[in-house]
C-alpha cells in the first residue's frame, strides 16, 4: 500500500534522512522508534508530503506522490494524521473540528458531517463533548478528539506522531486504547512513539530509526527479544 | 481666560454636521485599508517572492512619507493619473484606505506569523486547501490576538482624519475652523471640535474592548 524507495531529506546542510527504503502493507500496523534526533518524525511527515522529501520516492497505491504533478491535497485526504500536541483549531467546537475539512474538502453536507462526526465521538467515548471548545478538555480527551477529527476524513492509513508524548501519564492509557480498537479495525497505520509496551503489543512490525537511516526491520517479538544492531540494544537498555 | 460658547452656539449644528462626514471617510478609508491590508500580509508571507517585494515596497512608501503630502499627491495629481479631477471626498478615502492598509498589513502579518505553525499544518494535512486554510483557520485566531492594535490603527485613522481639511473636504476640523474664521474668535469652536474628536475615540475604544470580550469568550 506504501512503499519508500531511497528517501534521503536534508534541511539545509542536515541530513536528516539518509536513504530510508521499506514499505507498508495494507492493514499493517507499523511502530517507528529511535533515539531522539533520529529522523522519526520527518519520515513520517515524508508520508503525507508535510516535508518534502529531497530524493528518492513514496509510492501510496502504487501513485508516486513525490511526482510533481501529483496533488498533495488528494493524497492528505487518504493520509490521517494525529499529531503529539492535538493541533485541534481552538476557534471551533470539538464537533465542528470534525466536520470542518469533511464540509470544506470532500463537500458533505453539514448533516453528513455530523452523523458521522458523533460516530467517530461515540467510537472514542466523547459523545458528551460534542459542544464544548477544546480548550475545556484534557490533554487525553484532545487527543481522542484528533484522532476522530482525522477519521473523519476516513483516510486509508493513519499516521501518528508520538500522539502519547505530550500527555500526562494517566491520560496515557485512553489515548492507546482508542488507538489499539482503531488497529483491530483493519486500519493501516504508522506510529512513532515511545510506548515500547504498546509498540509490542499492537504493531505488526517495528521499524528503529538511527541517525537517518533504517536500522532494523522486524517483528516486534524478535525486535524487542534480540535486536540484530549494537545501537538497538544500546537503546533498549535505556528505555526498558 | 475668557470663554464664550453663546456666539457659536448658533453654528454649532453647521459643525456637528461634520461627524458624518468624518465618520463616513474613516469608515470606507477603514475597510478599503483592512481588505487591502489583509491581501498585502498574505503577500508578505507568501514563497512567491515578487508578492512579498511588492508588499514592502507599498509599504515602505506609504509609511516613509508624510500622509498629508499622499493625500494632496492622489488629490491635486489625479488629472494627471487619471485624466480628471476626483472629489476632495474620493481623494480622501483613497489616500487613507491606502496609508492604512500599509499599518494593518504589518498588523495582520505579525498577527498570522503567532498563529501556532501546527495550526496550518493540521488543516494542511485534512487536504485543506490554502484558501480556506487562511480564511477559516488562520486568519480568525489571528484577528482575535491583533484585535488591539488593529483597534489603535482605526482610533489613529480617526484623529488623522482631520487633515483632509487641507484639501477642503467639510469634516469637523474644516467646520470649526470655518466658523471661528466667521466669528473671529477660533479658541471656542476648536475645543469643541476637539470634544467631538475625542468622544468619536472613546467610543471606538469602548466598541473595541466590547468586541475583544466577545471574541474570548470561547477562551
Amino acid at each position: 500500500m506504501i512503499k519508500i524507495d531511497q528517501l534521503y531529506k536534508d534541511f539545509g546542510k542536515l541530513q536528516v534522512l539518509k536513504g530510508i527504503s521499506t514499505s507498508i502493507k495494507e492493514g499493517e500496523v507499523v511502530a517507528i522508534i529511535g533515539p531522539s534526533g533520529s529522523g522519526k518524525s520527518t519520515f513520517l511527515r515524508c508520508i503525507n508530503l508535510l516535508e518534502k522529501p529531497t530524493t528518492g520516492r513514496i509510492f501510496i497505491n502504487n501513485q508516486d506522490i513525490t511526482e510533481k504533478k501529483t496533488n498533495i491535497m488528494d493524497i492528505r485526504q487518504n493520509v490521517g494524521m494525529v499529531f503529539q500536541h492535538f493541533h485541534l483549531f481552538p476557534h471551533m467546537t470539538v464537533l465542528g473540528n470534525l466536520i470542518y475539512a469533511p464540509m470544506k474538502v470532500k463537500g458533505q453536507t453539514k448533516q453528513e458531517a455530523e452523523k458521522l462526526g458523533l460516530e467517530l465521538l461515540a467510537k472514542v467515548g466523547l459523545s458528551d463533548k460534542a459542544n464544548e471548545y477544546p480548550k475545556r478538555l484534557s490533554g487525553g480527551q484532545k487527543q481522542r478528539v484528533a484522532i476522530a477529527r482525522a477519521l473523519a476524513m476516513q483516510p486509508e492509513v493513519m499516521l501518528f506522531d508520538e500522539p502519547t508524548s505530550a500527555l500526562d501519564p494517566e491520560m496515557v492509557k485512553e489515548v492507546l486504547d482508542v488507538m489499539k480498537s482503531l488497529a483491530h479495525t483493519g486500519m493501516t497505520m504508522a506510529i512513532v512513539t515511545h510506548e515500547m509496551g504498546f509498540a509490542r503489543e499492537v504493531a505488526d512490525r517495528v521499524l528503529f530509526l538511527d541517525g537517518g537511516k533504517l536500522v532494523e526491520d522486524a517483528p516486534p517479538q524478535e525486535f524487542f527479544t534480540k535486536p540484530k544492531s549494537g545501537r538497538a540494544r544500546d537503546f533498549l537498555q535505556k528505555m526498558l | 481666560m475668557n470663554l464664550d460658547f453663546t456666539s457659536i452656539l448658533p453654528s454649532l449644528p453647521y459643525i456637528l454636521r461634520g461627524i458624518g462626514v468624518t465618520l463616513q471617510i474613516v469608515a470606507l478609508a477603514g475597510l478599503l485599508g483592512f481588505l487591502l491590508g489583509i491581501i498585502l500580509s498574505l503577500f508578505k508571507i507568501s514563497s512567491i517572492k515578487v508578492l512579498g517585494w511588492f508588499a514592502d515596497i507599498y509599504t515602505s512608501i506609504f509609511r516613509g512619507t508624510p500622509l498629508v503630502l499622499q493625500l494632496m499627491i492622489i488629490y491635486f495629481g489625479s488629472p494627471q493619473i487619471l485624466g480628471y479631477q476626483i472629489e476632495p471626498y474620493v481623494a480622501a478615502v483613497l489616500a487613507f484606505g491606502l496609508n492604512s492598509a500599509a499599518y494593518i498589513s504589518e498588523i495582520i502579518r505579525a498577527g498570522i506569523l503567532a498563529v501556532d505553525k501546527g495550526q496550518s499544518e493540521a488543516a494542511m494535512a485534512l487536504g485543506v486547501p490554502y484558501r480556506p486554510m487562511m480564511l477559516n483557520i488562520i486568519l480568525p485566531q489571528a484577528l482575535k490576538n491583533i484585535l488591539p492594535a488593529l483597534m489603535n490603527e482605526f482610533i489613529t485613522l480617526t484623529k488623522e482624519s482631520a487633515i483632509v481639511t487641507t484639501i477642503g473636504v467639510m469634516d469637523i476640523m474644516r467646520r470649526a475652523y470655518q466658523v471661528g474664521a466667521d466669528k473671529y474668535s477660533f479658541f471656542e469652536p476648536l475645543l469643541l471640535a476637539g470634544l467631538i474628536y475625542y468622544i468619536m475615540v472613546m467610543t471606538l475604544t469602548i466598541l473595541g474592548k466590547v468586541i475583544e470580550r466577545r471574541m474570548r469568550r470561547g477562551d
